[in-house]
């Protein structure tokens, strides 16, 4: 029987222990004697959310495929366990083979959101590994990060040994190769971090220095070491074709967010929404084939026994086989009881048709995104979305049996005015008319339409057209929720709308997170020593603690928000080449400002960049 | 056909509790490729029953579903194809055919009682027979609405104190539930000695449930017979 790290006093006083047993359903069992390299995967989130991210599934799977390596797994310790742990000095474990996360070769941590920062240190802290790269020893874990939120790895510098720039299935593979070739020789863990800056896409924070001017703005970024590049490419599989992908991935005991066969179907996107990182960091888009799709789909549904699968890109509708993929999950789904859950599509005559299928058309609503209420302002974010494709899609949904519509916006965007917020009161009061257009006894559903608008506030990302705007402070954004509220009010069809809204102090941490530097690092250490952790929880935020610390430290928080920066302004993330150049992104704030718009990937070519990356739809044709 | 699957639950499998264990079957079932019948409607799930869920915490050597099936395979090719899925702890014993395929014969409806076996330290165990002779035992017993004084002595069948652990036949089931913790607690009490919270660092209570017992219907002279017997192999 499998031993495990916490008493069964321990696990019996906790909310879920399944959340540490680690002997799910496709589990990588291998004896940690006989490999040369134990790497533990942290998502640094609660169990729930940590397992239902396909980015772990995938190296998880990924390295395991080498007997040399054993890879396994950890999350975050929910609330009742931390308290436990720190009481009683357990130190974290990984979950499969209970090990303390300390005796490791490396902890690489995925960080998906900016809210999840102080929950990094809560891993180090209770993993007993020193919180600053500069105080850890030979014997230490190589504490690697990497995902998103690494395009600006700045205010988390002080406490990585390396970032990894890039899509995973990349450079591992050299880094594991150099770390067997270093342990072999026994020199220490400098030696190791200069081979491994030597590999393209792997940042070191270490080996470079910040200086500042007087007005706070960064004056230089210079590296220390010679083994460091210059600048550090963001690394892009050229072929997904030719990297492997989970056939067999874990099934947890607990239900889980995301509890369902997720199939990548292709990365990237070619729509160049301007306010979206994702969409500029994830280029040049890549499919995957159809035909290696139904495989993995067939396999994955057959090794895990979900009962549901779900496809899983940045904008679904853009991949050019949809229909005839969804047609062979329909057809797979009939004589095995699979549900099939699709993505938000783009709401037309075929996604239509392929929901009644899939979906009880009464208990299911529509979702949009138009973003910005106005088509002025969808050109200058360039959503390509025309309120003519939300209204017909829309009336043919309507007709078609639904009554529910979900609208998505956001606030604060660039250039934004009162007209534009009073135009997210308007197109939701015309989608709500046109279902009363319809004869009364032929209205679907409860005689009502039920329209949800729902706002968050838009928070400017680095290495988007957008990351030299100012962001709107907290009353600002406070004003034009009140102020959207109002005019939904003021609608004829208020009473079928219900208008939804977000948190705004949140919203400033994660500006200052998100194009912060490496001073930001003092805050996020102060912030989660006076007892921050779980931030993204709305019931474990504390504000004041944040703010408290910003002050200690002697950081203006507003210096990294509320303040719209020049052009030539050195910006801490201009180090990374994230595939996208600079140039690409002046031009398109430039045509931002005039709310010009431009043209997805598959129309023409806007010269971002990428094409030098060599890989999928710069090279179709 | 309606199939009866005796399984074991042990070691770390006693922290997934019984909503997570249907669940858990559910998936089982279909990488193990059993042709389960599903319900029909706009959401069809399996259909499949659990005799009495099983506290998290307690292991249990006896633990009993129900499934129809549309297809049907041998005892023995059936419990292995299951066994193959199953993850480290819970093993099927048991894949019998049920010939009544009523409600009626539903091991959830039928259950009466089950046995465990509790262990804990020797001192207190020797208590136990002073305790378990009193000519009523009563303790305060939560329902979701109130809490009421009950006797649980008619609740227990039988019970034998072992050099290191105390066997118990108690009733269970829709009619009539006794847990083996309350019986526990109810001895404490009475030993004046509650767990204190320092006693928790030894691993103190150990419950395991042995097998889940029905009404003999045929044979009035044992009353009792395990719900495994009910079935009879496919061959």
């Amino acid at each position: 029987m499998k031993k495990l790290a916490l008493s069964d006093e321990i696990l019996l006083d906790v909310d879920k222990p399944a959340r540490y047993l680690g002997n799910e359903i496709n589990v990588a069992t291998k004896d940690p004697k006989k490999v040369e390299v134990r790497f533990v995967l942290c998502f640094p989130d609660v169990y729930e959310i940590g397992m239902s991210y396909l980015g772990i599934q995938i190296l998880y799977d990924m390295f395991n495929r080498r007997d040399d390596v054993y890879c396994e797994r950890v999350y975050s310790p929910w609330i009742d366990l931390d308290a436990i742990l720190r009481e009683k000095h357990i130190p974290l474990f990984a979950l499969e083979s209970q090990d303390p996360i300390k005796e490791f070769d490396f902890l690489g941590i995925t960080i998906q959101y900016e809210m999840c920062y102080t929950n990094i240190l809560q891993i180090l802290d209770l993993s007993q590994i020193p919180l600053l790269s500069a105080d850890r020893g030979d014997n230490d874990p190589i504490v690697m990060g990497g995902g998103p939120c690494v395009y600006n790895p700045e205010p988390l510098a002080d406490f990585f040994d390396i970032f990894y720039i890039g899509e995973g299935e990349t450079v591992y593979g050299h880094l594991l190769d150099a770390y067997k070739e270093h342990k072999l020789s026994g020199k220490n863990r400098r030696s190791f971090l200069e081979k491994a800056a030597s590999i393209p896409g792997l940042y070191v924070p270490g080996f470079y220095e910040a200086d500042y001017n007087v007005d706070g703005t960064l004056k230089s970024f210079t590296k220390t070491n010679k083994f460091a590049a210059d600048k550090i490419k963001r690394q892009a599989v050229k072929n997904l074709e030719q990297v492997a992908y989970p056939e067999r991935p874990l099934v947890p005991f607990i239900k889980v967010t995301q509890d369902r066969v997720v199939l990548e179907i292709q990365r990237g996107c070619i729509r160049g929404c301007r306010f979206c990182q994702a969409g500029m960091v994830y280029r040049p888009n890549r499919e995957r084939n159809i035909e290696s799709l139904k495989e993995y789909a067939k396999k994955m549904l057959t090794a895990t026994g979900h009962e549901e699968i779900s496809l899983s890109s940045l904008s679904s509708s853009d991949y050019t086989q949809l229909e005839a993929l969804i047609n062979f999950l329909i057809e797979e789904a009939k004589s095995k009881h699979v549900n099939i859950s699709l993505p938000s599509l783009r709401i037309d005559a075929f996604s239509l048709k392929v929901m009644s299928k899939v979906q009880d058309i009464r208990k299911s609503s529509l979702t949009f995104a138009p973003e910005a209420g106005s088509q002025r302002l969808r050109d200058v974010i360039n959503k390509g979305l025309t309120e003519e494709d939300i209204l017909g899609g829309v009336t043919q949904a309507f007709n078609g049996g639904w009554n529910r519509v979900k609208l998505y916006f956001m606030l604060g965007l660039p250039g934004e005015t009162g007209e534009d917020i009073e135009d997210i009161a308007c197109l939701s009061n015309q989608i709500a008319a046109l279902y009363y257009t319809i004869p009364k006894e032929k209205r679907p559903g409860s005689g009502r339409a039920e329209i949800v608008t729902s706002t968050s506030f838009f928070v400017p990302k680095p290495f988007t057209p957008f990351q030299w705007v100012r962001q709107n402070r907290n009353e600002e954004l406070l004003g034009k929720q009140r102020f959207l509220n109002q005019k939904i009010k003021e609608q004829l069809n208020r009473k079928s709308i219900k208008y939804n809204w977000h948190d705004a102090e949140l919203t400033q941490l994660e500006g200052v997170m998100a194009r912060g530097d490496r001073r930001v690092g003092k805050v996020i250490l102060g912030a989660y020593k006076s007892g921050c952790i779980y931030d993204s929880w709305t019931e474990h935020f504390k504000y004041n603690l944040w703010l408290a610390a910003f002050e200690e430290n002697e950081i203006n928080p507003l210096f990294y928000t509320d303040r719209e920066r020049s052009l030539d302004e050195l910006l801490p993330w201009d180090f990374i080449d994230a595939g996208v150049t600079k140039e690409f992104l002046i031009l398109e704030s430039k045509k931002a400002k005039e709310a010009l718009a431009t043209p997805n990937c598959r129309l023409r070519c806007s010269g971002c960049g990428c094409i030098s990356d060599k890989g999928g739809i710069c090279h179709e044709s | 056909m309606k199939v009866r699957i005796r399984f074991a639950k042990r070691g770390i499998m006693k922290f997934i509790g019984h909503l997570d264990l249907v669940r858990y079957f559910q998936k089982a079932f279909r990488r193990a490729e059993i042709d389960v019948e599903y319900s029909g409607g706009f959401s069809p799930h399996q259909l499949m029953s659990f005799a009495a869920p099983l506290s998290v915490g307690l292991i249990s050597e006896g633990e009993y579903l129900d499934i129809f099936v549309n297809q049907t395979m041998s005892s023995n090719v059936m419990l292995n194809k299951i066994n193959h899925e199953m993850a480290e702890g819970i093993e099927i014993l048991s894949c019998k055919q049920i010939i009544d395929e009523t409600k009626h014969s539903n091991a959830m409806s039928i259950v009466t009682a089950a046995d465990y076996y509790v262990s804990f330290s020797n001192e207190i165990l020797s208590g136990f027979n002073n305790f378990i002779t009193q000519d009523s035992i009563l303790v305060m017993k939560k329902s979701k609405k109130s809490e009421k004084q009950v006797d649980i002595k008619p609740m227990i069948h039988q019970t034998e104190v072992y050099h290191d652990k105390i066997y118990m036949l108690l009733d269970t089931g829709s009619t009539s539930n006794l847990k083996p913790e309350l019986v526990m607690e109810a001895f404490f009490d009475y030993c004046h000695t509650s767990r204190q919270p320092e006693d928790k660092e030894e691993g103190s209570l150990m419950i395991q449930r042995l097998d889940m017992y029905a009404l003999n219907s045929n044979n009035e002279q044992s009353g009792l017979i395990s719900l495994d017997d009910l079935g009879v192999e496919i061959v």
